[in-house]
């Protein structure tokens, strides 16, 4: 059984299809075309009850974190701060679940949102049961969200992370248990708006769940999904479908379509040097992120784009796309396309630092390690052969800066291959054998013999 | 002028000496690694016999300026000497030294003990009483943890200047017997210098003893003309070494170590270093010398020589006493076997506890690859703690076992032997670690790992194969238990080069699953 999915990184946009507009707070709905239209967040209905979502929304699971006394915990004067903010912009969508951020997440968005009318902001959270899927556990799980995001009715409820394990992993959770059974009858005492899923898996699995929803047995109000111009013809295929597969089953059925990992956990935000140039050169004055928030807006079936930040900054530029925003053209499209192609080529490892994998039982830095080494090769800042100019300076470069991020104790060569990891991760990355990977590569380093 | 030489060479030894055993980064080896195979004690146990010869010549033709300019500890205590004395001038009345005999009986008593500890293997006493040794031992224990702290603050510095220049290296305390024994040898060594100057170099030191044989026949030496001294005794007042007798206008040449303070200091110009052989008198000298004898067997000698070994005997004491208290302390061996306890994963984010590793027995110690077995490796070694010092791995650390205390030993709670690391033996300057090359490193077995089974995970139902995953000689392979159907770790004793990669990253904790135990012979010759 997998876990969850979702959001992270950064905005969205929007599109198409109009960018239609209005919702609890603005008004006017700007075909915005250019950057001196009005400064107005883009918002999409879902036909099915007209709520007005804003295209970007705020994902809660990646947010500041500062120690306090030895332990992890939010910053909740930064995570009022940006919400504040977002509000202020329109922003009206905000994503959580019991198990984000050390289980941190859902209170400190409950203090964050509860300093606003709740009628201004629509609340999504999950049932996050990949631990524990008894009855009496699950609506325990989803009794405690209720208190700790302080409301009393739920506009978007999820069922976290299906997909991998196929429905007989979704059996598991939902279904024995009652737990579907039980959500619908909240769904019909209005305490639940609308319910739908997460996915992170392969196409027949999801295959499976939509066909449930055509033989009628269940109906999804909305389906959670990964999407971003890499994953949209380039995911893996076999562990995870394409997004634009996916993208494709909802829209024929008509159901509103939320997005997450618009950027692949930032790794779209911080492309290689070669695929940031060729941004920069079409649109110099945009961010990197904006190609990506801007290719998951022009998907006019999108309801909400999700973003998680850790700081104000990409709040602003997240906001910045969404409020002077462009949809893409078709050649525009062409290019992202060419630009993921090109993506593909890197080594990097498809890892979104959503942390689901965490904490690993032997105290390995997953996250932490995949994107040390991500990083690296998308900065060009790794050694590829003895022979390169420099080479002593960039395994220098290296192994100094991969000793700063990650404590010796917790590095790739003390994963024992347990494979606990791997039923956690969203992606299906293969985590053991990406972790000995790279410390083959470590190795080569530390013995020359690259 | 000559003692400007000897200052500006003293300095430039010292610094070199005592940044060789700062360095941790292997930078420094290249350039400054030869000043510590010219050594006496180590080139001695090296078997060195250029740097002998030559330290030897050196003596006889210039006397110990060995002992003013290449042995750090030396300089070190003219440094200490020197703060005093220029703290001693403001007062004019105050005289800083004067002249003692010579202290035969603590001096070659204690030489004698070095030379049968030497013979019989008895390396603590070696180590306790060589110069180098101690200065090792100090700059290892108490200076260098200064040095990372101000390397580790350059290197956060750098962090966030996205710089790679310096890097953190953690700070860790290898032996508390040893750190302790450190620093009552530094106290001691300023508690001499300060009230005596070369107290320890002229009655303790078994290096300055050896030399004093041949620089009482050095061809130089700084000689008092009779003729032109007026006795007003100020190189006496001056001499470090208490070795001039203005009376007699003489000087004991076996405990000069030509610092030439004398020279410099005598407005007379009666004092000059100069060519020696077959000029043994001085016209005029002799004319005191019977008077002056009988004079001081009668009173100086006898007083000063009982209140000076009375003296010593009592820091001989408080030394042997710090170690034995030092031993007791650092005996004590946490033996755990609590393993680590997957933790239940419910939320996302967090990292799980990751207890730090104990010291497992060992049987037989393991020593560097580079030693050709066990029992060479501790006759050779005068414990310095200059591989200490360097070992990037963490793995070396003074022993807290009796019968080696204070030479280095290997255990891998912190790191393991890389495959290509030699820096050891590129350092080691009395040949107990050979210079290997990283090929060559492959050849020597310094230990065999061996499996606990009943603390490996798999008993506990984990796959892991860790220790045959890193296994850089392949010696280890996982085999079916019958019984649980899990894969255990099995060693092959033969390819085992006890290099610590398993029991270091073995993911049982606090006790490794597989431990490292010593072997006798290294390398097949």
């Amino acid at each position: 059984m997998e876990r969850r999915d979702f959001i992270k990184i950064s905005g969205a946009g929007a599109l198409a299809l109009g960018a239609a507009a209005a919702g609890c707070a603005p008004k006017k709905t700007a075909s915005a075309s250019a950057e001196e239209g009005p400064e107005q967040m883009v918002y999409r209905e879902n036909e099915a009850n007209g709520d007005k979502v804003s295209l970007l929304g705020f994902g809660c699971m990646r947010w500041p974190m500062i120690d306090v006394d030895g332990q992890r915990v939010i910053d909740q004067e930064a995570v009022n701060e940006m919400v504040d903010y977002a509000i202020e912009h329109g922003i009206n969508y905000f994503d959580t679940s019991p198990a984000y951020l050390m289980g941190q997440s859902e209170k400190a968005a409950g203090i964050a949102l509860s300093r606003h009318p709740r009628n201004k902001y629509y609340i999504a959270t999950k049932l996050s049961n990949f631990n524990n899927a008894t009855p009496e556990a699950s609506i325990q799980m989803y009794r405690d969200s209720f208190e700790q995001l302080k409301t009393d009715y739920f506009d978007y409820y999820l069922l976290h992370a299906i997909g991998s394990g196929g429905v007989a992993a979704f059996e598991q959770r939902y279904v024995q248990n009652g737990m579907m059974d039980f959500l619908i009858k909240e769904k019909e005492a209005g305490r639940i708006r609308n319910l739908g899923f997460s996915f992170h898996g392969a196409p027949g699995e999801f295959d499976e769940l939509i066909g449930l929803h055509d033989s009628g047995k269940y109906h999804w109000d909305f389906v959670q999904i990964e999407m971003n111009f890499v994953d949209w013809n380039h995911a893996d295929g076999r562990r995870n479908a394409n997004a634009s597969y996916l993208y494709e089953e909802l829209d024929k059925r008509g159901i509103p379509i939320v997005i997450m990992e618009p950027l692949l956990g930032g790794r779209l935000a911080n492309v290689p040097e070669a695929i940031a140039a060729q941004m920069k050169e079409r649109e110099p004055d945009k961010s990197v992120a904006s190609w990506a928030f801007r290719f998951c807006g022009t998907q006019p079936r999108v309801l909400c784009t999700l973003s998680g930040r850790t700081n104000m900054d990409p709040l602003l530029d997240n906001v910045k796309t969404f409020t002077h925003f462009k949809p893409l053209t078709e050649e525009e499209l062409d290019f992202l396309e060419r630009m993921a192609t090109q993506m593909m080529e890197y080594p990097t490892v498809n890892c979104t630092d959503c942390k689901y994998c965490m904490p690993c039982p032997w105290g390995i830095d997953i996250p932490g390690i995949f994107k040390h080494y991500n990083t690296s090769v998308t900065e060009g800042r790794y050694p590829q052969s003895q022979e390169q100019k420099d080479y002593r300076k960039l395994k220098k470069a290296y192994l100094v800066s991969y000793d700063r991020a990650i404590p010796t104790l917790r590095q790739a060569e003390h994963c024992i291959h347990c494979g606990e990891c791997l039923s956690h991760c969203p992606q299906s990355i293969q985590i053991p054998r990406e972790l000995q990977r790279i410390n083959r590569y470590i190795e080569k380093l530390k013995q020359d013999t690259l | 002028m000559h003692r400007k030489i000897r200052i500006a060479l003293a300095v430039i030894f010292w610094l070199g000496i005592t940044l060789l055993l700062l360095d941790f980064t292997g930078a420094l080896h290249g350039w400054l690694g030869w000043m510590a195979k010219v050594q006496f004690l180590p080139a001695v146990m090296a078997l060195n016999v250029a740097v002998i010869v030559s330290l030897i010549l050196l003596t006889l033709v210039f006397g110990r300026v060995y002992c003013s300019v290449i042995c750090p500890l030396g300089v070190f205590q003219d440094g200490v000497a020197h703060l005093n004395v220029a703290r001693k001038r403001k007062n004019k009345n105050r005289k800083p030294y004067s002249y003692s005999p010579e202290m035969k009986w603590l001096r070659y008593g204690v030489w004698a003990l070095f030379v049968i500890a030497l013979v019989v293997g008895v390396q603590a006493l070696v180590a306790l009483l060589a110069p180098y040794s101690a200065w090792g031992r100090i700059v290892q224990n108490l200076f260098q943890p200064v040095y990372l702290w101000v390397n580790n603050l350059f290197a956060a510095i750098a962090e966030r200047a996205n710089s790679y220049t310096f890097y953190t290296k953690e700070v860790w305390l290898r032996s508390l017997p040893t750190f302790i024994v450190a620093a009552v040898t530094l106290v001691v060594v300023i508690i001499l210098a300060w009230r005596n100057g070369r107290t320890y170099c002229n009655t303790i030191c078994p290096v300055g003893t050896t030399l004093s044989f041949f620089s009482r026949f050095a061809m130089f030496r700084p000689m008092i003309d009779a003729n032109v001294c007026k006795g007003c005794k100020q190189c006496e007042h001056n001499c470090k070494a208490s070795c001039i007798d203005v009376e007699n206008r003489k000087i004991d040449y076996s405990r000069c170590v030509d610092c030439f303070n004398c020279i410099d200091t005598c407005k007379f110009g009666a004092l000059k270093y100069r060519f020696a052989w077959g000029k043994k008198e001085i016209p005029g000298q002799a004319r005191n010398e019977g008077k002056g004898q009988a004079r001081n067997e009668g009173k100086g000698q006898a007083r000063n020589e009982g209140k000076g070994q009375a003296r010593n005997d009592k820091e001989a004491a408080q030394q042997g006493d710090a170690g034995r208290r030092a031993f007791i302390t650092g005996a004590a061996l946490a033996v755990g076997t609590a393993a680590l306890k997957a933790q239940e994963k419910k939320v996302d984010g967090g990292f799980a506890v990751v207890l730090d590793k104990e010291v497992p027995v060992r049987d037989i110690p393991v020593t560097p690859p580079g030693s050709k077995s066990v029992k060479d490796f501790y006759r050779r070694c005068t414990a310095c703690q200059l591989c200490v010092a360097e070992c990037p791995n963490n793995v070396l650390r003074p022993s807290t076992d009796l019968k080696h205390f204070m030479q280095p030993e290997m255990s891998y709670e912190r790191g393991y032997c890389r495959p290509e690391c030699t820096r050891c033996s590129e350092l080691c300057p009395t040949g107990a670690i050979r210079k290997i090359t990283k090929e060559e490193k492959t050849q020597y077995h310094v230990g065999t790992a061996r499996v606990n089974a009943e603390l490996c995970v798999v008993e506990k139902g984990v796959e892991c194969g860790n220790c045959a995953r890193h296994c850089p000689a392949g010696a280890i392979m996982l085999v079916k238990d019958n019984e649980t159907g899990y894969r255990r770790p099995v060693v092959n004793e033969e390819k085992c080069i006890g290099c610590g990669a398993c029991e270091n990253l073995c993911p049982a904790r606090p006790i490794s699953a597989i431990t490292v135990n010593g072997r006798h012979n290294h390398i097949e010759e």
